[in-house]
């Protein structure tokens, strides 16, 4: 390395500076407390009394019978999680389903008019998310505007109840994360250099082999992105399914909140908020992995 | 000049303007009357700035950490005793106050705060059955309504996810107590509530704009709720459960690390006069325990069912307490268990 070289690392490394300071004091010190309070008993009314304990972890799991002490695999635990890692994929193929063919119809318009689209593609941003939901729960409750629509059209004689299930919980979900899948498909489509499909369709190719064989693999970046993009929120969605879910199934998200809230068992509530970051951790590895392949074979 | 400011306040509370300066008040979401907020800061040349909380957890956590900067709490009886064990509330004697005599009796040793040394008396309330009367027409004066609901209103049914409110009705429905250690109580309640919430619509706040505009046919719900939903729509009523119903009070403290106690102390002293106190049930439509507060109160208060619970039923309300961790991880238990 030459001085010159040298020079312009320092000089990169104090320019971080500042930055790295912020995340280093903004998420590894809340999280060190997160890992901290996991390893400690519950208070007695809120907060953690500073005795070691592996309590919280156990529980995470497993549970003692209340009624007779015997210990087993906690279901409810499982069943909560299950239902989260369950919508969260669902989720995800959603947005996949609805966000390709929006992505493809912006990247296949003119050069001009494509920052319109994007700039659409932009604009719930500009509400508070709970507001938003707040708005969906008006389309789908039973005096609303879906329901009405359907009963003035003739189509159904009384509303569906859509509010207060988990197919609400999966519109909502999917309607919020949708740019999240849109834009990095978009990003990946751009790139895609359409004589490929032209060359493909000259050698017999039908329709669905050019999606599969030629366009899929190309934008297959895009759509691991995407899905991380989704996916890992999702996984921790709270107000969604609060609000459209009726409350009545908990996600994780929910889960953690009793914790810290009425159930006043902090160290749980500690130990589930890590399992949820070790959960987005592998998806994270797992996309790691499936972009290095993404790029090898590209 | 804080003593004399204090003393001739107390002698004269409405000329009195000596005690300039600020006050913050913690209190609950959409509680707090601005007309009594507007009079007390008329009445005393006192800024007041009133912050929000949503649950008596969250104002605990808060106020234990320190730097909040806030002068009053409104806890409710089961967490006064805890603010008070832990050392966060100031000693203020209200019973010594000028308008103490007010105070009806009944609210005065009351277990949380015996003589009421700490404490004035801010609203107090039930948790029981909101039901339309288009919907069903029957007996409302049971927690059935919700635990084992009539064929016409099965899957119409809200429960307010209020762990606490809703894991006690159940405990009583059962001939169970709050926080019981009797594990059959407890297993028996459990079964109840697992039986019962596949004819549940949802388990949501927002009960009074529902139940007012009829989207809603029946829910658990809080007293002063349902009759504001009934002032919007006639055919809403209230059911006081008779196997047993919570009751609850919220009252005003000073917190220990106070700035401006001596406006506070004027504060709990304001509010214990009738017609001050008539401006906070005029509000929320909530009960607020000083005598004489009814003469100043908006008609349609004054005989409503929903805070004028009928002879009978008036003794199946129960004060629970704050249960010890053992059963407050039992509660924990059973919710998981209801919403897995």
């Amino acid at each position: 390395m030459t001085a010159e070289e040298r020079r312009r690392a320092r000089q990169g490394w104090l320019l971080s500076a500042p930055a790295l300071a912020l995340l280093l004091a903004g998420a590894s010190g809340p999280l060190l407390i997160v890992v901290v309070y996991a390893f400690l008993e519950p208070g007695e009314y809120s907060g953690v009394e500073w005795k070691f304990s592996l309590e919280a972890w156990f529980r995470v799991l497993f549970e003692r019978d209340i009624f007779d002490g015997t210990v087993r695999l906690a279901d409810a635990h499982l069943s909560i999680f299950w239902r989260s890692v369950k919508l969260s994929l669902l989720t995800t193929l959603l947005t996949f389903v609805f966000g390709l063919p929006t992505a493809w119809f912006i990247a296949t318009r003119p050069a001009r008019t494509r920052m319109l689209w994007l700039f659409l593609i932009t604009v719930p941003f500009w509400t508070n998310l709970l507001i938003r939901t707040f708005a969906i729960m008006e389309v789908l409750r039973n005096e609303g505007i879906l329901n009405g629509a359907l009963m003035r059209l003739g189509l159904i004689s009384s509303p569906i109840q859509i509010l207060y299930t988990d197919v609400a919980v999966l519109i909502g979900m999917t309607y919020v994360y949708l740019p999240l899948m849109a834009l990095p498909l978009y990003a990946a489509i751009e790139r895609f250099d359409m004589r490929m499909a032209e060359a493909a369709y000259d050698l017999y190719a039908s329709r669905w082999q050019v999606l599969r064989k030629v366009v899929l693999p190309i934008v297959r970046p895009g759509v691991v992105a995407g899905s991380i993009l989704v996916f890992v929120p999702s996984l921790g969605a709270y107000v969604t399914p609060r609000v459209l879910g009726g409350g009545k199934n908990m996600m994780i998200g929910n889960f953690i909140e009793l914790q810290f809230g009425a159930g006043r068992n902090w160290p749980l509530g500690a130990a589930l908020s890590l399992i949820l970051l070790a959960m987005v951790a592998c998806a994270l590895t797992i996309y790691v992995r499936a972009a290095a392949r993404a790029g090898a074979d590209g | 000049m804080r003593i004399p400011a204090l003393a001739a306040a107390t002698a004269l509370a409405a000329a009195a303007a000596h005690a300039e300066g600020a006050l913050n008040i913690y209190n609950w979401g959409n509680y707090t009357n601005p007309e009594l907020i507007k009079k007390f800061e008329q009445t005393y040349d006192v800024k007041v700035t009133i912050t929000e909380y949503d649950s008596n957890t969250t104002a605990l956590t808060k106020v234990e950490a320190g730097g909040h900067g806030f002068d009053i709490v409104v806890p409710s009886h089961s967490f006064v005793p805890i603010f008070i064990e832990k050392g966060l509330l100031l000693e203020t004697r209200p019973d010594q106050m000028e308008n103490f005599k007010n105070v009806d009796p009944v609210w005065v040793d009351v277990p949380w705060d015996p003589g009421r040394r700490y404490t004035v008396p801010w609203q107090w309330g039930s948790t029981g059955m909101a039901v339309n009367v288009d919907a069903y027409d029957g007996d409302i004066n049971t927690s059935a309504i919700f635990l084992d609901p009539p064929p016409e209103l099965a899957g119409k049914i809200n429960v307010v996810p209020e762990m606490q409110d809703v894991i006690n009705l159940a405990l009583y429905y059962v001939g169970g107590e709050a926080c019981t250690e009797d594990k059959a109580k407890l297993k028996a309640a459990r079964d109840a509530l697992v039986a019962a919430k596949p004819k549940w619509l949802s388990m949501d706040y927002g009960t009074t704009d529902k139940l007012a505009s009829g989207e809603w046919v029946a829910s658990v719900n809080w007293n002063g709720s349902t009759f504001r939903a009934r002032l919007a729509n006639p055919k809403v009523r209230y059911g006081y459960p008779r196997e047993g119903y919570p009751l609850w009070m919220d009252s005003v403290a000073v917190l220990a690390d106070a700035k401006n106690v001596e406006n506070a102390k004027l504060f709990q002293n304001f509010i214990m006069d009738p017609e001050n106190a008539a401006l906070i049930s005029a509000f929320a439509r909530y009960s607020n325990g000083i005598k004489g507060s009814d003469a100043f109160m908006p008609p349609e208060m004054k005989d409503a069912p929903e805070i004028n619970p009928p002879a009978e039923l008036a003794a199946a309300g129960r004060f629970g307490p704050s249960c010890p961790k053992e059963i407050q991880a039992i509660y924990t238990a059973i919710w998981t268990e209801l919403q897995k």
